[in-house]
């Protein structure tokens, strides 16, 4: 056992716990604060994976800015605990027999996976997943999608303003 | 990669879960933001094993999306609560028979 796999363990470990801490947790405030140690360790596992710009990323967007936001609303909403009685028990059941059987796909599909490195990850060159090697391949090859993004988020902007404002009925 | 997969499919079905079981909107949405996540860690574990850079540029976009879809999809959750005082998907039922 490689000193990567090791991490790599220790990392999932962090990963699936919190994630589960994550939909037990009756305070939605919890559940937030949980969401954000599962995506610190998925950027630490990015890092593992040499994609050291999408961690940078992961951490800058995802942890930082999206996790601010929904703390912003649920804390705006006072809605920490607004989850109705359980309800339905057959929902529940349902929910755990799809999620077993979902989870039962994945592992087979990991595992017929036809892999020639199945396990062993190849020497990689030097600077891949770099700030320079990915902006390279952003700025030429993906540069239209990218400059579409811009108007996607813009868009966005707008919707999320229209969407949220007061209306004044006078 | 096996066991970046699986680690991915783990956190997939985890928010899938989380979808299905829970009523807080709020909650159910930060579910599938885990999904999105788990996607963007199969997309990287790919990039790293086939030694191409497209994955991870992928992952850039899959997480400007995410932006974007959080803005508008929190500002829904906002206008339903001005409009009926609640975020439990349960109470937001007109539309049924």
């Amino acid at each position: 056992m490689t000193a990567e796999f090791a991490i790599f363990l220790g990392l999932a470990a962090v990963a699936i716990t919190a994630a589960v801490a994550m939909l037990v947790s009756r305070n939605a405030v919890y559940s937030a604060l949980f969401l954000v140690i599962v995506f610190l360790t998925i950027a630490v596992l990015f890092l593992l994976l040499s994609a050291a710009f999408i961690a940078m990323v992961q951490v800058a967007v995802y942890a930082g800015a999206i996790m601010v936001l929904f703390l912003f609303v649920i804390m705006l909403l006072g809605s920490e605990n607004v989850e109705s009685e359980p309800g339905h028990r057959w929902q529940f059941a349902t929910a755990l027999v799809l999620s077993y059987a979902l989870i039962i796909q994945f592992i087979i599909v990991a595992l017929v996976m036809p892999s020639e490195t199945a396990d062993q990850f190849a020497e990689i060159a030097e600077g891949f997943g770099s700030p320079a090697s990915v902006g390279t391949l952003l700025f030429n090859e993906y540069l239209i999608p990218f400059e579409v993004t811009s108007l996607l988020l813009l868009a966005a902007m707008v919707g999320a303003i229209v969407l949220a404002r007061w209306e004044r009925t006078t | 990669m096996t066991h970046i997969l699986m680690l991915s499919g783990v956190l997939f079905t985890l928010g899938t879960l989380g979808v299905l079981i829970r009523r807080n909107a709020i909650v159910m949405f930060m579910s599938v933001e885990l999904m999105l996540n788990a996607a963007n860690l199969a997309f990287v574990g790919f990039a790293r094993s086939r030694e191409a850079l497209d994955g991870q540029v992928f992952v850039f976009f899959v997480i400007a999306v995410a932006a974007a879809e959080v803005a508008v999809g929190l500002a829904l959750i906002v206008s339903i609560y001005r409009n009926r005082s609640s975020i439990d998907v349960d109470m937001v039922s007109d539309l049924k028979g």
